[in-house]
């Protein structure tokens, strides 16, 4: 038995809680699935750009914000990306990791070895919930990256004219395109609490995953019908192109503000939903 | 020094333990002992409620009413403490099927607070080891086959030591080679101090594992006990292969006994005729009726007497064997 106790040290004790988010985040950028999510929402941009750069012509005025001014700066092709992979692209691969969180684990049997291994179940939720986050982090790093770079091979950079019609330099400009990052990273946390709460109820990762995206889909519907304007300020996607304030000068930052209450009620809630809900069900997938 | 916490003798023990789902008893009011240090067989036909105990035993399911104690430990109350210190194989292996073998059980070690970090790599390869995975360990679980998943979740449960291993259907999947194997593991695991819960239906194997079992019959414990004790209650038989059907018969009567014309047990051939059998009773011992066999000229063509098996038992405590009840 001593050589039993050297390695398990006389105390039950307890090693660093990092230890698990680093094998969570291990285990999840060690999938193909993720990055071949991360894979398409990079494509995004790279098919803008080569789009524009083919058919560069005149300005039309049509298509999303920003599109028109990339011709005159690269740097703008990753705000028109993230502006068109902010209403479904991004809530999609969201939902697909968050939805996965319990569900997928309860569905390749992992879940029930987790729990035994041990870990406490408000533990794993946590931990889950982290992971998801960071992939919302890689997910935008992925659409912001990959834009500025296709953007500075296919057309010319320089100094960029803000919203405001301040001009900035390329290095306050990419700092302003991580400000963007870290605004939509934050706007997708309460869909990842969601996710967490819809992939506790059930042990068919497809059927929360699917539950997550619609919820988010629906609340940008809702936001659109003008009789329902007294919901507006409470939705989840209220404030999800609000990130357009960071390209003034100076910041207006406001909007990141009231999306960050907002998106810690969203995870408040539906964290304490989803921690009512794992920690008295019977695991029995 | 981590023995002073438990009690006296026994590892797992419930009282009155009931789970209700779906408007049914699943268990009722099971009263389940185990000791330490034994190997104990948990039988049962398909739905008898086996899984669902140890999921109960494990934290994974709440019980609705009735006592559980781990390890000398109430659960679910104490279960963070409790279950570092079981190893468990419930319900077949589950693991990603994108990672190796190795990186599954680093993941599963990681999960666990309390082990060090420093040993991870050296104790995750002896549990490869011993369980046959040291070649397999770097593919994709996901190129597997069953056997070899089995395995992995057996090493799962030895990557540390544990004070109970709990091993639902562990020869599932395997080769008679690979089961083999496991007997050979739970006796080097019994040997180390370790007490090993054993689920099975594979009656033959329980029989060679085991040192005590219970038996699981549509949510109710219809036996418990050391596997000695529960055989000697059962009946011993003699039986004779004897073309002399009547003149046996005759035999056995007159000294007490209850024969009957039987099919043997024992599948002789056919040209040694018919079988006759009887339950032994403790006034007669075997010499007396060959004695008594010869004496009365009857052929004896074979003479065997049998301690209950455990299919028989089994079949006798369970009725119809594993027709699910519920």
């Amino acid at each position: 038995m001593s050589s039993n106790d050297t390695e398990r040290s006389a105390e039950l004790r307890q090693a660093s809680g990092l230890v698990f988010l680093t094998s969570e985040l291990a285990t999840l950028f060690r999938r193909r699935r993720t990055w071949a999510l991360l894979l398409a929402l990079a494509a995004i941009p790279v098919l803008i750009a080569v789009a524009v750069r083919l058919t560069s012509g005149p300005p039309t005025g049509r298509g999303p914000a920003f599109l028109d001014q990339i011709t005159q700066n690269g740097l703008f092709v990753a705000v028109a990306a993230i502006t068109v992979a902010i209403p479904l692209f991004l809530p999609l691969t969201v939902g697909v990791v968050a939805g996965d969180t319990i569900a997928g684990e309860a569905s390749t049997g992992t879940l029930r070895y987790l729990l035994v291994a041990p870990v406490g179940r408000g533990r794993l939720l946590a931990v889950k919930f982290a992971g998801a986050v960071v992939f919302c982090l890689a997910a935008t790093l992925a659409v912001v990256l990959a834009g500025t770079l296709i953007g500075a091979a296919l057309f010319p950079v320089g100094p960029v004219t803000l919203l405001s019609g301040d001009t900035v330099s390329i290095g306050e400009s990419l700092l302003r395109s991580g400000l963007i990052c870290a605004y939509v990273t934050v706007s997708l946390t309460g869909l990842c609490a969601i996710g967490l709460f819809v992939s506790t109820l059930t042990d068919v990762p497809v059927g929360a995953m699917a539950a997550t995206v619609v919820i988010s889909v629906v609340s940008q519907v809702v936001g659109q019908l003008p009789q329902l304007e007294a919901l507006h300020p409470w939705l989840l996607s209220h404030y999800w192109f609000g990130f357009a304030d960071l390209l003034r000068q100076p910041i207006e930052w406001s909007s990141f503000a009231a999306n960050a209450l907002l998106q810690s009620g969203y995870v408040l809630v539906f964290g304490a939903l989803a921690y009512g809900r794992f920690t008295t069900r019977d695991v029995l997938a | 020094m981590r023995d002073q916490a438990l009690p006296e003798g026994t590892v797992v023990q419930t009282r009155g333990l009931t789970k209700r789902f779906g408007g049914q008893n699943i268990l009722n009011g099971i009263d389940l002992s185990v000791p330490k240090g034994a190997v104990f067989g948990f039988l049962g036909p398909n739905g008898s409620g086996k899984t669902t105990t140890i999921r109960i035993l494990l934290g994974l399911a709440t019980a609705t009413s009735g006592e559980v104690e781990v390890l000398g430990r109430s659960i679910p109350k104490f279960l963070p403490e409790v279950l570092p210190r079981v190893g468990a194989l419930v319900e077949g292996p589950g693991f990603y099927p994108f990672l190796s073998g190795r990186a599954n059980l680093h993941r599963l070690d990681a999960a666990d607070r309390y082990v060090d970090p420093a040993t991870r790599r050296a104790r995750t390869d002896r549990a490869l080891e011993r369980v046959g995975l040291s070649q397999a360990a770097g593919k994709k679980v996901g190129a597997y086959s069953l056997g070899m998943k089995q395995r992995l979740g057996i090493a799962n449960a030895l990557l540390t030591h544990r004070d109970l291993i709990v091993l639902d259907e562990p020869t599932n999947g395997l080769d008679p080679q690979g089961t083999r194997e496991v007997r050979h593991l739970v006796h080097s695991l019994t040997a180390e101090g370790t007490t090993v819960f054993v689920s099975s239906h594979l009656l033959a194997e329980i029989e060679q594992m085991c040192s005590h079992v219970a038996v699981l019959r549509a949510g109710k414990l219809v036996a418990q006990g050391a596997l000695s004790e529960l055989r000697a209650a059962g009946q011993t038989r003699v039986e004779v292969l004897t073309p002399d059907v009547a003149d046996c018969l005759r035999a056995l009567a007159g000294l007490g006994l209850t024969p009957e014309e039987s099919i043997s047990a024992h599948q002789p051939p056919l040209s040694l005729g018919p079988a006759v059998s009887a339950p032994l009773t403790d006034n007669v011992q075997p010499e007396t009726i060959v004695a008594a066999l010869v004496s009365a000229g009857v052929r004896v063509r074979g003479f065997t007497v049998d301690q209950v098996r455990l299919e028989e038992l089994f079949v006798a405590l369970t009725g119809e064997g594993f027709d699910v009840v519920q």
